[in-house]
């Protein structure tokens, strides 16, 4: 059982960063994941068909496309990315938080489904009660809404991280595979396959892989059913 | 304390256009279902906006589209119990309880916590979450919900309709309760000829989206002819009266009356307590000459104000026991056989046993009646 914990430090760092650009690509979707669900489930509007698509583009382009779009827009000499470096001092282009970025957007319509799939399930009659005592609809909002979805809001984010350590495609492709400032796990067993001798790293990282997977899987399950059972919707 | 509605709307193929004007303790919008009484209560809430017309509670303008006035509803300050209870999931029979008084501005909250868990026997059910409380227990939670938002007028909408008879009865004194004890107006909404007739000061009687008779209970609840008709055997004089004396040998209670004393089972009132009861038309027989041998106790005198047709082969006969109406439906092959006429003197038969829950019930108290 050694050798799978003694882990190189690049390996270790390969797993802390795993964890953080995943960690911050579901954080930094959620608001956004919220806005656009409540818009795609409530809203009536001209161009929600287009939202709609735009959103769920990610799920059925390459990654390689979706990295190399991400390349083109938040790169340094990117529209985007040209008016975030110089105005917020934000940089994406071959940084971790690019690689945030890229798992985020290929999370984003995961997280918009469960999200969005909760907020259709609400029965607006609740929010019709909430209102004739007296809460405007920011309240309501707070106070009746999000609690009543918030199973759905931790599937939506369980799987946005899930994805996230899994990204590949977009991140190689956006912000390439730099130990120590891109190299994810999916980036660092990719490199050991490539190299002679590489197998044990890659096994190790690979085991290591499963076991976060699984244990954001069973957080995730024991979270929805604490909530669950608080509301005893089950 | 007044309700102005005074509206125009189209749902669909349906047309609503309705007028009345009410200030009594609990006005009744009765009707046969799709007659739109819950359309106009969701009015008067804000959860539906008037294509026409205006909505006043006590001079406020609440809705009026002439002057493109319309409220929204969490700035009303007006309560609403639904037929449903929409007790919040996620939290506690108290974090529903609070809800609505967090909202209310603190110089506005008349509503005592205290009082209103007590007035609607809650207590026990504070910590509980509502999916583990019965449908009585749902619907006395929304009740107590609503009040402790302080509201300026109460809504019920068919607050007992999904309830068996079991749990009606268990409900309806906390309501006669609220009616009495409370100074809120209430707007309640109903199909049930029971209910109206056991709980309202006034009624605005509804079909097809039109008002087709207002005023105080007793007067309308005559009008035999406007009940829906799978109401209509329910139908019947509604009197006031007063608890005179328990008749413990026979499990008795004696109530005075205008037309006289009237003796009912043994009610669990105290002397002098007001009761409303309600005398079906069809409870109520008719004779020409002060009857021997008749088991039936209550013999009323009066002289007959009103025959009209009713249904099949029935004519109704409004009897005036000096000054209460009592109604009475029978055969027409009876009437010609009785030569009843009117202005007739003739006797109200009405046995004791006809009276049940369902048709007694606390009495409006004396400073709020008309």
């Amino acid at each position: 059982m050694n050798w799978l914990l003694d882990l190189t430090p690049d390996e270790w760092n390969a797993v802390r960063l795993s964890i953080k650009v995943a960690t911050v690509a579901m954080l930094a979707s959620l608001p956004p994941g919220i806005l656009i669900a409540l818009l795609l489930a409530r809203g009536q509007f001209w161009g929600k068909t287009l939202l709609n698509g735009l959103v769920h583009l990610p799920l059925i382009l390459p990654p390689v496309v979706t990295g190399y779009l991400l390349l083109l827009t938040f790169g340094r000499r990117g529209p985007a990315g040209a008016f975030l470096a110089e105005h917020l001092g934000i940089v994406f282009s071959f940084r971790w938080t690019g690689a945030a970025l890229a798992c985020g957007v290929m999370g984003f319509p995961l997280m918009v489904r469960a999200i969005r799939l909760s907020i259709e399930a609400v029965d607006r009659k609740m929010e019709a009660a909430a209102g004739t005592l007296g809460a405007n609809p920011l309240w309501v909002f707070a106070t009746i809404t999000l609690p009543l979805i918030l199973p759905g809001l931790i599937a939506g984010a369980i799987l946005a991280f899930a994805k996230a350590m899994g990204e590949f495609g977009a991140t190689i492709t956006f912000v390439s595979n730099i130990p120590n400032e891109t190299q994810t796990l999916p980036s660092a067993i990719y490199t050991f396959t490539q190299v002679p001798g590489g197998d044990e790293g890659a096994l190790r990282l690979t085991l290591i892989s499963i076991v976060i997977s699984m244990a954001a899987l069973v957080a995730s399950e024991v979270l929805a059913r604490r909530v669950g059972r608080r509301m005893d919707i089950e | 304390m007044s309700v102005l509605v005074d509206i125009g709307h189209r749902l669909g193929g349906f047309a609503i256009d309705a007028r009345f004007e009410s200030a009594g303790r609990l006005t009744a919008l009765f009707g046969p279902s799709g007659s739109g009484k819950t359309t106009l209560i969701n009015m008067i809430a804000g959860l539906i906006r008037p294509d026409k017309g205006r909505i006043a509670v006590d001079g406020r303008v609440l809705a009026d589209t002439g002057a493109g006035i319309f409220v929204p509803k969490h700035k009303r300050r007006i309560g609403m119990v639904f037929q449903d209870a929409r007790l919040f999931p996620h939290m506690s029979v108290a974090g529903n309880l609070h809800y609505g008084r967090w909202f209310t501005p603190p110089a506005e909250r008349y509503a005592d916590i205290d009082a209103v868990v007590d007035l609607l026997g809650i207590g026990p059910l504070m910590n509980r979450r509502p999916a583990k409380l019965s449908g009585g227990e749902k619907q006395r939670v929304a009740i107590g919900r609503a009040l402790l938002a302080s509201p300026r007028l109460l809504l019920m909408d068919e607050p007992l309709a999904s309830l068996d008879e079991v749990r009606k009865a268990e409900i309806l004194p906390y309501i006669e309760r609220l009616r009495d004890e409370t100074k809120i107006p209430i707007v309640y909404v109903s199909h049930s000829v029971a209910e109206v007739a056991r709980l309202a000061s006034d009624v605005v009687m509804l079909a097809q989206g039109n008002v087709i008779a207002s005023g105080p209970t007793e007067a309308v609840m005559q009008r035999l002819d406007l009940l829906p008709a799978e109401e209509r055997g329910e139908g019947g004089a509604v009197l006031d009266t007063r608890v005179l004396r328990h008749d413990e040998t026979f499990g008795m209670t004696v109530l005075g009356s205008a037309a006289g004393e009237i003796r009912v089972p043994r009610l669990a009132m105290t002397t002098g307590a007001a009761v409303r009861i309600r005398i079906r038309a069809r409870d109520v027989m008719i004779a020409t000459e002060h009857p021997a041998g008749l088991s039936a106790l209550n013999i009323l005198p009066g002289t007959i104000t009103a025959i009209s047709p009713g249904e099949g082969p029935a004519v109704e006969v409004g009897i005036d026991c000096n000054g209460a109406i009592v109604l009475a439906r029978i055969t027409e092959q009876s009437r010609q056989a009785l030569k009843l006429h009117l202005g007739g003197k003739v006797f109200a038969v009405v046995k004791t046993v006809s009276f049940d829950r369902a048709n007694t019930g606390a009495g409006l108290p004396a400073e709020a009646d008309g």
